[in-house]
């Protein structure tokens, strides 16, 4: 496991700037926690993609496999009543920021119990508990809305972050540039967190973007910008860490630009044809949640017994999800009336 | 109005009503947040003035200036809003409201609804437009039916400066994303009303019998209903009773007010500025024709503007615009069938 020295120092690329503020190395319990909620996200991923193919539940599913240490040790690092603004690819956010399984299975079914009461989808998975806001289909989107809540934040002297996630192809729409502006003209507490996993759609990094780092953009808005190895949990869950540290302490906003990469394709059922063999073949090589899973045993911090027992609760939990989800009956048609606008309308 | 001959009632004007209804709401909700380009004290205050005074009452944290950035305008106002807030954002003219279109559209409008109620937008969205002032095709046009073709918008223009406090206040509080239209023509003229007593506010969704008739329904929002009280004036001086009915509200769409009078008067007339094709006169007309076919005197006409660009030169945007005269000769031919 890397032990994270890129952060301290710094990434090499020319103009993105470095990290000040220096935080520890994460705890035995950090990490078992990053990789427990990697693990959820990886195991219900996979059961999503059997049942979908079993024909049980017909939904559009846009997976993060790959992208799991990401959102874990994002979710690790922020409180659970921090706010997440996330994207179609999103399931990875949701479950390491705490939305439940039962309501998070329910909603992907359709169903009157999902989160949503069946009205959104996997698209706009929303759970205010858990602090998920906003789950948006529109790329991109997600970031003016995040200086939003920052700003109520502020205004409100609550205290709490919000995280804005998205993809590297979001860099190059106009919403990303506006709410980087604003975000650091108003210093709010806001964190921009690109993940990179090297595809828009079916197009590359290098045939869709100009610059040679998203983290770089962040010096047209004089922001601290960093491009950090996402895969790796202590270099991620310091990252994250230094971003909310800046935000708690009123320094304004941080983009991350986090390293990663998408096994199945953009939408479930992309054959990938687009991505070189060599490049799908390293990546899987260094597939990161097998990789983590060794690198704790490796390095003493876990038992194989204790990641095994991690492992099998987390599978009785989504089987239990699942046999939820489709037991739950389908939404009345007359909720059609309802949420529209706060009061019934007749539609 | 019989108030505006009462030399003791202060008359306000629109920015002027703007200012009242900010500053009454900034005060009673400290959830109230007001931004937008130009709108700080620093930068004038708004470009009408309309938000004059407010930064420095109640401080640049909850009345602030923003950059040119429409997207980042109105993604802060969906995002303050999920979070809890009250924003009132100004876009300064309708038609930049299609640079941040997918803000609205796309979240404020669906977000309550896709989150199964979880979480409400109760934004309100300022925007001023109209063509007259010679401000041409990007400056000028009135988009309010594409709005109000969204489910879960509320899409308002107030006809007169005293409408327009108290239909923007009923905005402010309302929990769901508001978009209210101000009229530039209306603010340009100088146009003056009585102002209201403090917390006046007006239902959303109910539109008002502006005048009593029983001849000929006028049906329309905004800047022309001044027009058509003068000739509902002038035509009654000829024996013939119109019906004025002030929508105040496109989305939604009263048509219970319209309908009722509609059907006691056998005769509709819509007008609005926006030019005619696909918009809210269509939209009226076909509900009359669904509810009220067989009852009618005389087929639905619609007075609308041009399906042209709004143009620059003086005659053309009189040839474009809808006009008094237009709205007269439709009126006589639904009485007259002619």
């Amino acid at each position: 496991m890397q032990t994270g020295q890129s952060i301290a120092e710094g990434p090499t690329s020319s103009g993105v700037s470095h990290y000040t503020t220096a935080v520890g190395e994460p705890d035995r319990a950090t990490l078992v926690d990053i990789f427990t909620r990697a693990t959820l996200i990886r195991l219900c991923g996979n059961r999503f993609a059997s049942v979908i193919r079993s024909g049980r539940i017909a939904a559009p599913y846009y997976s993060p496999r790959g992208q799991e240490i990401v959102s874990a040790a994002m979710g690790v690092a922020l409180n659970s009543d921090d706010y997440m603004i996330t994207i179609y690819r999103g399931l990875h956010d949701h479950l390491a920021k705490g939305v439940p399984l039962r309501e998070l299975w329910a909603e992907y079914a359709g169903r009157a119990t999902g989160s949503c009461k069946g009205k959104g989808g996997p698209m706009h998975i929303t759970h205010p508990a858990s602090g998920v806001v906003v789950t948006t289909g529109i790329v991109g989107s997600g970031i003016p809305i995040a200086n939003g809540l920052g700003w109520a934040s502020l205004v409100r002297e609550d205290g709490k972050v919000t995280v804005t996630s998205f993809g590297d192809g979001a860099s190059n729409i106009g919403a990303f540039h506006e709410g980087l502006n604003l975000a650091s003209l108003w210093k709010l507490p806001v964190i921009f967190l690109c993940q990179n996993n090297r595809y828009a759609e079916h197009t590359s990094y290098e045939l869709g973007t100009a610059s040679p780092t998203i983290a770089g953009r962040s010096t047209s808005y004089s922001m601290p910008g960093v491009r950090v190895n996402g895969n790796d949990p202590v270099e991620m869950w310091k990252a994250c860490r230094v971003a909310i540290d800046r935000a708690r302490a009123g320094e304004g906003p941080t983009l991350i630009e986090a390293m990663t990469f998408r096994f199945d394709g953009h939408v479930f059922g992309d054959s990938g044809d687009y991505i070189p063999k060599e490049e799908y073949a390293e990546a899987l090589a260094n597939d990161p949640v097998p990789a983590f899973r060794k690198s704790l045993l490796e390095g003493g911090l876990a038992a194989e017994e204790e990641l095994a027992a991690i492992e099998a609760d987390i599978e009785a939990r989504i089987t239990d999800a699942v046999e939820f989800a489709l037991a739950s009956p389908y939404p009345e048609d007359s909720e059609l009336r309802l949420d529209v606008l706060l009061e019934e309308v007749e539609p | 109005m019989n108030a505006a001959t009462d030399t003791n009632v202060r008359m306000i004007t629109g920015p002027e009503a703007t200012n009242m209804a900010l500053d009454e709401a900034l005060a009673a909700d400290p959830h109230v947040l007001v931004f937008g380009e130009d709108v700080a004290d620093g930068q004038g205050g708004g470009i009408v003035h309309g938000t004059k005074g407010l930064s420095a009452k109640y401080g640049d944290l909850r009345v602030r200036s923003t950059p040119i950035s429409e997207q980042a305008i109105l993604g802060a106002a969906v995002g303050a809003a999920v979070a809890g807030m009250r924003p009132v954002a100004e876009i300064m003219l309708m038609n930049f409201l299609t640079v941040g279109m997918d803000q609205l559209v796309n979240h404020a409008a669906k977000i309550r609804f896709m989150s199964g109620g979880q979480t409400g937008v109760p934004l309100t969205i300022r925007t001023m437009s109209g063509a007259g002032g010679g401000f041409g095709g990007q400056h000028s046009d009135m988009l309010e039916a594409w709005l109000a073709h969204v489910p879960g918008l509320k899409v308002v223009v107030p006809s007169d400066p005293t409408e327009w406090k108290g239909l923007l206040t009923a905005c402010i509080f309302d929990d769901n994303p508001c978009v209210f239209i101000e009229s530039t023509m209306m603010v340009m003229s100088g146009m003056k009303t009585p102002a209201p007593e403090p917390g006046y506010s007006i239902p959303l969704g109910k539109a008002n019998v502006a005048r009593v008739g029983t001849d000929v329904s006028v049906i329309g929002y905004g800047r022309p209903i001044a027009d058509v009280h003068s000739l509902a004036e002038r035509l009654g001086r000829e024996g013939i009773s119109v019906e004025v009915i002030d929508l105040r509200t496109i989305a939604p769409l009263d048509m219970k007010t319209v309908l009722a009078s509609v059907a006691k008067t056998k005769r509709a007339v819509i007008v609005h500025e926006a030019v005619r094709s696909f918009g809210v006169g269509a939209e009226i007309a076909a509900h009359i024709n669904e509810d009220l076919f067989g009852q009618l005197a005389a087929p639905v006409r619609r007075v609308a503007s041009k399906n042209t660009p709004v143009p620059y030169s003086s005659t053309l945007e009189k040839a474009f615009m809808w006009s008094e005269a237009n709205l007269e000769s439709a009126v006589r031919s639904t009485l007259t069938g002619k």
